[in-house]
């Protein structure tokens, strides 16, 4: 590489900051780390030049030059170099190292994971935008599964696939895309289970006195998309109002109320990404100075005002939640361009409101969702590459603050621990994959990241032991109470991220981990019960020999293990499967529903045993195709069934797509002949579809040969490659 | 009883109660002379019993319509009782404000109170200086138990029996008791494994013609043996060390105690802690202020500051006799606040028997209720009282804080969970037992506490209590822990002044089902191996016969 002059730095120290200790070694300059190797040789440590915030040259002293480098890990490293020439050689290779110019240059396009069972395509196809749909039990009557956007033409910045109401013409879709900053259009984010919405959008180009009677018509489409009484919707703007009108005078702006029928208007004032980047750098500052005291340390982080503005982050995406969850309202939500704010406070809303969004797996997928498919700029805002420094801004660090917040808060409904958040954060960051790298989807095809880069997905899901939290109760949060989280409106719940932000100074941390003794405990258990079962089945094998007469209640399906007898025999049943067996329908018509449709593999008390098992960490991510996505998908077919069937009367802009080699019709089709048994089910059709007061209209269950067209093609999505 | 003079309404109806635990209830009101007891007409017909002691304060809230008594409770619990008639209301306000102000000694509760629960072990023999004598001439023989402060004539704050070097003769501990603030000689507090000694005293009496001692000097110095090195740990300034000296008081004189090097670590006065108290408990109430206003009373409030300084000073003690191997003196003026949270805290840093449940009720037995700590007169009121304040202070508040943090950052050295801090916060402020009454040993003999009152430790011991305050991830008895005392290190203590947001139950919860489950499979194992073992016999048998047969 043309910009390392020194490859070798030897004799340098590196100081610990909040100590007077350091470590002797060796420095070394590679095309794309940093390594530090001390004396010993014991221990290496690698800083990818992509972390690298910024390096400063301290003054000189007398023991040599210091050089300070601030990663975007939140790691602050000095060292101390004796030759001032070295450091200052050091200093300007490294400035040109951590800003690459060309996206071909970043570490993702080298990056080869020796050692690692990690293959290039690993991963690609793991959370695919249609997967995710259909998770949420699209299509439904009111909302269909588009491809309009399958150019890009409809907007650059969203994915193929988008989810508007079934309704929606083309000619309407295109009217409200042209009224919308960057062409970002409403389109549906979460549909819960009680029919209402979570829409995303950007700011409409109102100006002064702009309207598009398309928009306005869309927007109303959006609010009528749902049963019940005809009621107003929320346009949530996620800014302050002042900058909404500031706006205005740009051509941009908000919503006149006037001209949209229906509509509370809120402005809940969560300030701009400058704002955030500010308040951040002075979090930062003040982890970094270790001479505080407590009362001048309590108000600089104060005066950040990085918590008020998480607490604020957190607040609107409550009301969202609680707009949603509790008072059965959609919710349209938009900042100004609608892929900072909004993607925050929708990715939050949604955890909040559905246990989904909770596990590994729906975490990762809303990632992919909200934030990577729905165009927030990680390569602009991460600042991935030299350039506008006034577009780089820690929204998605605070979102993931955010997520920390919420975990703190609910310990125990969280499948994820800490060291996913942290992974996420850092590879981010790190440009190792291709996953974050570009602005919006179309930026990743051009690109053709899938093909030429690794996935972080498949490099975390070889890591899912490291990730799962022993405290997890699976099945607690399916129960109606635990299903939506609140959290308390007093700004006393938000607190300051150690972990995170001191990360590196493990001086500060508490010297035990209760969640490792936990996890313990929960291999304890797990090797008990193993004991137990092969225990029992010596006995039977010893008593069978004997001629002794096996109990009865052995000789249940469970073999060995004798059912209801002890609740210890948990984790057995389950041990072998794959963490993807705990997802539970999204909405099961009934618990009835769920047990007769869903193989007999699990009994709910076992659910939990089964998360904390994660045996087989390969399996996982093989198994991890379309196919197992949703074994939810096999669980929830019935729902599917109602909504495709009502879907077809409607829906007409939408080609079928007919896919033999679709392995997601293929495995309905295996569960089908239980389907048909089922008895036909009533559904209420509200007045507008059905052209009359609510009545009740019958629908075979088992519309299987409609189905079988209307399943999307998970290979139609541009970022997910095609199932192998 | 003399207490019905003081209750002019004992019953009323149609009254409504509501709490942070109760949801708003109709009900009938009655006073007695310890209790406000409410019985609520709903279905469950459930009782309310609300400690008059309990009570900080009584606020009146009338309006039009209704009479609202605001109660708001040393557990920093909020009660609204609504009463239509508003004579009554002040009846019943009154009524409260002067039983729960009640000062004469033999009308306290605990001498009323008798238990429900069964006690395998009475909880004023946990600690017996006896007890302590055998453990530290099981580590030294240069020390005895004197019977000099027998009828505590020579210092009314420490108790009858008190462990002394054994070559000072009780003559000279006189005389350097009266050289001492309140008689407070310099004692033993803590004898460390590796021979150096924790002692506590008052301020030398020194005043402004720097008066000495020849026998204190001797008694200081006999603690140092060989090694003739030694701190003093000074919890003022060496300003308002100096300043006392004008009143009487002051501090030793590196000319006289030359062996001792000395060091100033301030910390502050009850009054300044007690306003800090009252801040950080109103901004956590305060239900309506923003994250800025959070944040900013938070700060203001000093508590987090004055938490750090306390365990930063335990640290800097457990240094001394750990790292340096020195022995220790620590007073501050009069030896009885801040001295014995360093001289607590650092035992609990230094000895794992501390972090035991049984080792730290002992420890709070040793350092805080013999060592003469004034619980009467600092937690005679919360921090809701109007009342001009005297000599409140939360110096065992913070140093429950101080071991939190410990137990934050050490969660397997304990074997207690946060829930004993809370109780043993709350059972000092107002109580049903004996323990945290009166001031000193003296006060407590004269009123016969041991025989006419129940221990708070036999509860906290029965088989009722105890198994709610155990942690279930304590591991093992580990040596000297050493915490960090950066300002990021420092926890909010959720459970005791948030305890909406406090997860950490949840947490227990969860642990406690894991371990009763690995209990269950362990019993099944067992019992299904030696099952196994029966049935090879018999097949080891079997194959045997067989074997013959063939």
């Amino acid at each position: 590489m043309e910009h390392i002059k020194t490859p070798k730095v030897g004799n340098v120290r590196w100081l610990d900051n909040h100590s007077r200790n350091s470590t002797e070694g060796t420095l070394y300059l590679t095309a794309t780390h940093l390594i530090f190797v001390d004396v010993q040789r014991n221990k290496e440590t690698w800083i990818v030049h992509t972390h690298i915030q910024s390096v400063e040259k301290l003054s000189i002293g007398q023991a040599g030059s210091p050089l300070r480098i601030r990663c975007k890990t939140f790691q602050v490293l000095t060292f101390l170099i004796t030759q001032e020439r070295d450091c200052h050689d050091l200093y300007s290779s490294l400035l040109k190292l951590s800003k690459p110019v060309k996206i071909d240059d970043l570490y993702a396009f080298s990056y080869n994971p020796r050692g690692e069972q990690l293959s290039q395509q690993e991963g690609w196809d793991l959370f695919s935008l249609n997967n995710d749909y259909m998770q949420m039990g699209l299509p439904t009557r009111y909302w269909k599964v588009s491809r309009i956007n399958n150019e890009f033409g409809l907007c650059e910045t969203y994915p193929r696939l988008i989810c508007v109401p079934s309704l929606a013409t083309p000619a309407l879709l295109m009217g409200s895309a042209a009224f919308r900053s960057k062409r970002r259009l409403p389109v549906l984010s979460y549909l819960h289970e009680n029919g209402s919405v979570i829409v995303r959008c950007s700011q409409p180009m109102a100006g002064l006195n702009s309207r598009s009677i398309e928009d306005e018509a869309f927007v109303d489409l959006i609010r009528r998309s749902k049963s019940g009484p005809d009621d107003f919707m929320y346009i949530v703007d996620t800014r302050p109002m002042l900058n909404a009108v500031a706006n205005r005078a740009q051509g941009k702006g908000y919503e006149n109320t006037d001209l949209y029928e229906n509509i509370k208007y809120h402005f809940l004032g969560i300030e701009n990404i400058h704002v955030m980047r500010n308040s951040l750098n002075k979090l930062l500052d003040a982890c970094e100075d270790s001479t505080n005291t407590v009362g001048a340390w309590l108000e600089a982080v104060n005066n950040s005002g990085w918590l008020k503005h998480v607490h604020n982050v957190i607040q609107v995406s409550r009301f969202i939640a609680h707009a949603v969850g509790k008072e059965n309202r959609s919710v349209m939500v938009h900042c100004s361009d609608g892929w900072d704010r909004t993607a925050q406070t929708c990715s939050l809303a949604a955890i909040m409101l559905n246990p989904h969004y909770r596990t590994i797996d729906g975490f990762l997928a809303l990632v992919q969702k909200e934030w990577l498919h729905f165009g927030h700029k990680f390569t602009h805002r991460l600042g991935h590459l030299d350039g506008d420094p006034r577009e780089v801004s820690p929204v998605f660090t605070q979102f993931i603050d955010a997520v920390w917040q919420l975990m703190r808060l609910y310990p125990c409904s969280f499948q994820f621990n800490e060291q996913l958040l942290f992974d996420l954060h850092d590879h981010a960051y790190s440009c190792q994959f291709g996953t974050f790298l570009g602005n919006c989807a179309k930026d990743r095809q051009v690109h053709s990241l899938t093909s030429r880069t690794y996935s972080l997905w498949g490099w975390m899901m070889k890591r899912l032991k490291s990730y799962t939290s022993p405290l997890y109760h699976a099945v607690e949060q399916h129960k109606p109470e635990n299903k939506l989280l609140l959290p308390p409106k007093l700004p006393h719940c938000v607190r300051f991220w150690r972990a995170m932000y001191n990360r590196f100074d493990k001086g500060l941390h508490p010297r035990q981990n209760v969640t490792a003794i936990v996890k313990t405990l929960y291999d304890e258990t797990a090797k008990l019960t193993n004991d137990v079962a092969s225990m029992r089945k010596r006995r039977n094998q010893l008593r069978q020999k004997l001629g002794f007469e096996t109990q009865k209640n052995e000789l249940t399906p469970q073999g060995d293990v004798s059912p209801m007898s002890s609740p210890s025999h948990k984790a057995t049943t389950l041990r072998s499967k794959s963490p993807t067996l705990v997802k539970i329908p999204r909405r099961p018509a009934s618990t009835d529903d769920v047990q007769s449709l869903a193989p007999p593999q699990a009994e709910p008390q076992t659910l939990r045993h089964a998360v904390h098992s994660t045996p087989d960490i390969a399996s996982i991510s093989s198994n991890k195709k379309p196919s197992v996505s949703i074994g939810g998908a096999l669980v929830q077919s019935s729902d599917l069934v109602v909504s495709f069937s009502t879907q077809c009367l409607s829906d007409s802009d939408e080609e079928p797509v007919a896919n033999s080699n679709n392995v997601v019709t293929e495995k309905q089709l295996e569960s089908a002949p239980e389907e048909q048994q089922l008895p036909k089910r009533k559904i209420l059709i509200p007045d507008e579809l059905a052209g009359g007061p609510d009545h009740e209209v019958e629908i075979p269950e088992s519309g299987w040969d409609l189905i079988q067209h209307k399943v999307l093609d998970p290979s139609v999505n541009g970022v997910v490659g095609a199932p192998s | 009883m003399e207490f019905s003079e003081h209750i002019l309404t004992p019953k009323i109806e149609e009254t409504r109660l509501e709490g942070p635990d109760i949801s708003p209830v109709f009900g009938t009101t009655c006073l007695t002379g310890h209790h406000l007891i409410f019985y609520s007409h709903n279905k469950e017909n459930k009782e309310y019993w609300i400690l008059h002691r309990n009570v900080d304060s009584v606020e009146k809230r009338y309006s039009l319509d209704k009479n609202v008594l605001v109660l708001k409770c040393k557990d920093f619990k909020h009660y609204f009782l609504s009463i239509v008639k508003q004579e009554e209301a002040n009846n019943v306000c009154n009524s409260i404000e002067i039983l729960s102000n009640q000062t004469k000694s033999s009308y306290q509760y605990p001498f009323f109170f008798r238990p429900k629960f069964s006690i395998p072990e009475d909880g004023y023999d946990l600690f017996s200086v006896e007890k302590e004598f055998q453990s530290v001439s099981s580590k030294s023989d240069q020390w005895r138990l004197s019977n000099i402060n027998i009828t505590f004539d020579v210092c009314t704050s420490y108790p009858s029996q008190i462990i002394v070097p054994a070559s000072i003769t009780d003559q000279e501990i006189r005389k350097s008791a009266k050289f001492r603030h309140g008689g407070r000689f310099p004692v033993i507090s803590y004898l460390h494994q590796n021979g150096r000694a924790i002692m506590r005293c008052g301020q030398p009496l020194t005043g402004n013609n720097n008066k000495r001692c020849k026998e204190d000097e001797r008694l200081v110095n006999c603690v140092l043996g060989s090694n003739h090195r030694g701190y003093i740990l000074d919890t003022r300034t060496l300003q308002s060390a100096q300043q006392a000296r004008a009143k009487g008081g002051g501090f030793e004189s590196e000319y006289n105690y030359p062996q001792w090097r000395k060091v100033h670590n301030s910390l502050q006065k009850c009054a300044v802690q007690q306003e800090s108290f009252v801040r950080i408990v109103e901004a956590c109430l305060d239900q309506s202020s923003s994250s800025e206003k959070w944040q900013s009373k938070l700060e203001s409030s000093s508590w987090l500051s004055h938490v750090r300084d306390v365990l930063a000073a335990a640290c800097l003690a457990a240094q001394c006799i750990d790292r340096e191997g020195a022995s220790l003196l620590v007073h501050g003026s009069d030896g009885m606040d801040s001295t014995l949270q360093v001289t607590s805290l650092a035992q609990v840093i230094l000895d794992p028997d501390c972090r035991t449940i049984r080792g730290f009720l002992s420890l709070i037995d040793k350092e805080w209720i013999q060592a003469g700590h004034p619980f009467m007169d600092r937690c005679f009121h919360s921090v809701f009282s109007n009342q001009r304040i005297r000599s409140e202070g939360p110096s065992f508040t913070i140093f429950l804080d101080c071991v939190f943090q410990l137990l934050m950052q050490f969660p397997c050295s304990f074997e207690f969970s946060v829930q004993l801090l809370c109780e043993l916060q709350n059972h000092a402020y107002a109580s049903q037992f004996g323990t945290f009454l009166f001031n000193n040993e003296m006060e407590r003999r004269n009123h016969k506490l041991r025989t006419k009152t129940i221990s708070l430790w036999s509860y906290l011991l029965s088989e009722e209590a105890l198994p709610t305050l155990i942690n279930p991830v304590y591991q093992s008895k580990e040596g000297v822990i050493w915490p960090s005392v950066a300002p990021q290190s420092m926890h909010f203590w959720d459970a005791l002044f948030l305890p909406k947001l406090d997860t950490s139950t949840t947490i227990r919860a969860f642990v406690n089902e894991t371990l009763s489950e690995i209990g269950q499979l362990q019993n099944e194992l067992l019992d299904l191996k030696q099952e196994v073992g029966n049935l090879e016999k018999l097949a080891a048998d079997a194959d045997g016969v067989n074997d013959v047969e063939e």
